[in-house]
């Protein structure tokens, strides 16, 4: 970047405008990682397909999980 | 490292340890009653598939009985005590064999709840260093599991104390959204309390902790079991401990690999 473009370049967007687009990003990456999370849980957990209710049975016992 | 790539990195590593790890302390602890009890619950099982075969009158022929006995253990499965199509012991669906076949499946159930649940704290350490500049001590991330203990084993356990095999329970269903709006409520009380520093908030906060069991828990008004009262003690007690060890590695162990592996993302943002 010359000396000239940087002059008439607006301060507040070169320094504030990736500082916040970091924050929502690790926001909404925290989230979308966080729903995984709970799907995974679910899925293993309080799925009520059969097959993964027979596979996971042990562990939703051992975890308290609402089983049977 | 994006954040999204550290929390999984680091979720997928502390996960399948503490995964193993539980699996082991459950081969001591929870499985061996789960085992006892599903003796009582098949011997119960039995007793109930039999009855209407002895009951059949005299009339019938011996030649007929077999033929009447085999009906019986054919539709058996379907008994009253669960709601239908909750609870399957081999009516047709998959089930892992004894043994090896069993214990693996369990290992990979708790691997992937250990997952799960890591990709939950972790989710947060993110956000919290994020807000504070300075990544989550393995101690603070102790504290966290110590926090998800309480949501997720101490609070859905007042209502619902875990339960082995054979006890008849209130339907699947209710008792799965009860424990959802313990969860829940614990979180967001808990949250009340440690982040918002007022007395309303902390009395809001009291209130959500204690609301799941104003309401109550769904329970049966009746429960006849022939598994042991000591054996269900046993139970409760050790799915509390192991579920103590359970969140303190986690937490403790979801914190370090986060920010070990969280430092770049840290510096990027």
């Amino acid at each position: 970047m010359s000396q000239s473009q940087l002059a008439n370049a607006p301060v507040t967007a070169q320094v504030t405008l990736p500082v916040a687009a970091g924050q929502v990003g690790r926001l909404s990456q925290a989230l979308m990682a966080m729903v995984l999370g709970v799907f995974v849980i679910g899925m293993v957990g309080f799925s009520h397909i059969d097959v993964v209710h027979n596979a996971a049975h042990d562990v939703r016992h051992s975890n308290a999980f609402p089983c049977h | 490292m994006s954040t999204f790539r550290s929390i999984v990195f680091a979720s997928v590593i502390a996960g399948f340890i503490v995964g193993l790890i539980v699996t082991v302390v459950q081969q001591f602890g929870t499985v061996p009653l789960i085992l006892k009890a599903e003796v009582f619950e098949k011997a119960a099982e039995m007793h109930q598939h039999e009855a209407p075969a002895t009951a059949q009158p005299a009339t019938t022929g011996h030649d007929h009985a077999d033929h009447d006995h085999a009906d019986h253990d054919h539709a058996a499965h379907d008994h009253g005590d669960h709601g239908a199509g909750d609870h399957d012991h081999g009516a047709g669906a998959w089930e892992p064999r004894d043994g090896f076949e069993r214990n693996a499946y369990t290992a990979a159930a708790n691997i992937l709840t250990a997952i799960g649940f890591a990709l939950l704290l972790a989710g947060f350490f993110a956000v919290r260093s994020g807000a504070t500049g300075a990544n989550v001590s393995w101690h603070e991330g102790l504290l966290w599991g110590l926090a998800g203990f309480a949501v997720f084993t101490l609070a859905p356990g007042l209502g619902l104390p875990p339960e082995l095999p054979g006890v008849p329970v209130a339907p699947l269903l209710s008792r799965q959204i009860w424990w959802l709006a313990a969860v829940l409520a614990t979180a967001g009380g808990l949250a009340l309390i440690a982040f918002r520093r007022s007395v309303p908030a902390a009395i809001a906060g009291v209130i959500l902790l204690t609301l799941p069991h104003l309401i109550g828990a769904p329970e049966l008004a009746n429960i006849e079991t022939n598994v042991p009262s000591s054996l269900t003690h046993q139970f409760v007690t050790a799915v509390t401990v192991t579920s103590l060890v359970f969140w303190t590695l986690l937490g403790g162990l979801t914190s370090a690999v986060f920010a070990r592996f969280g430092r770049g993302a840290n510096q990027r943002a």
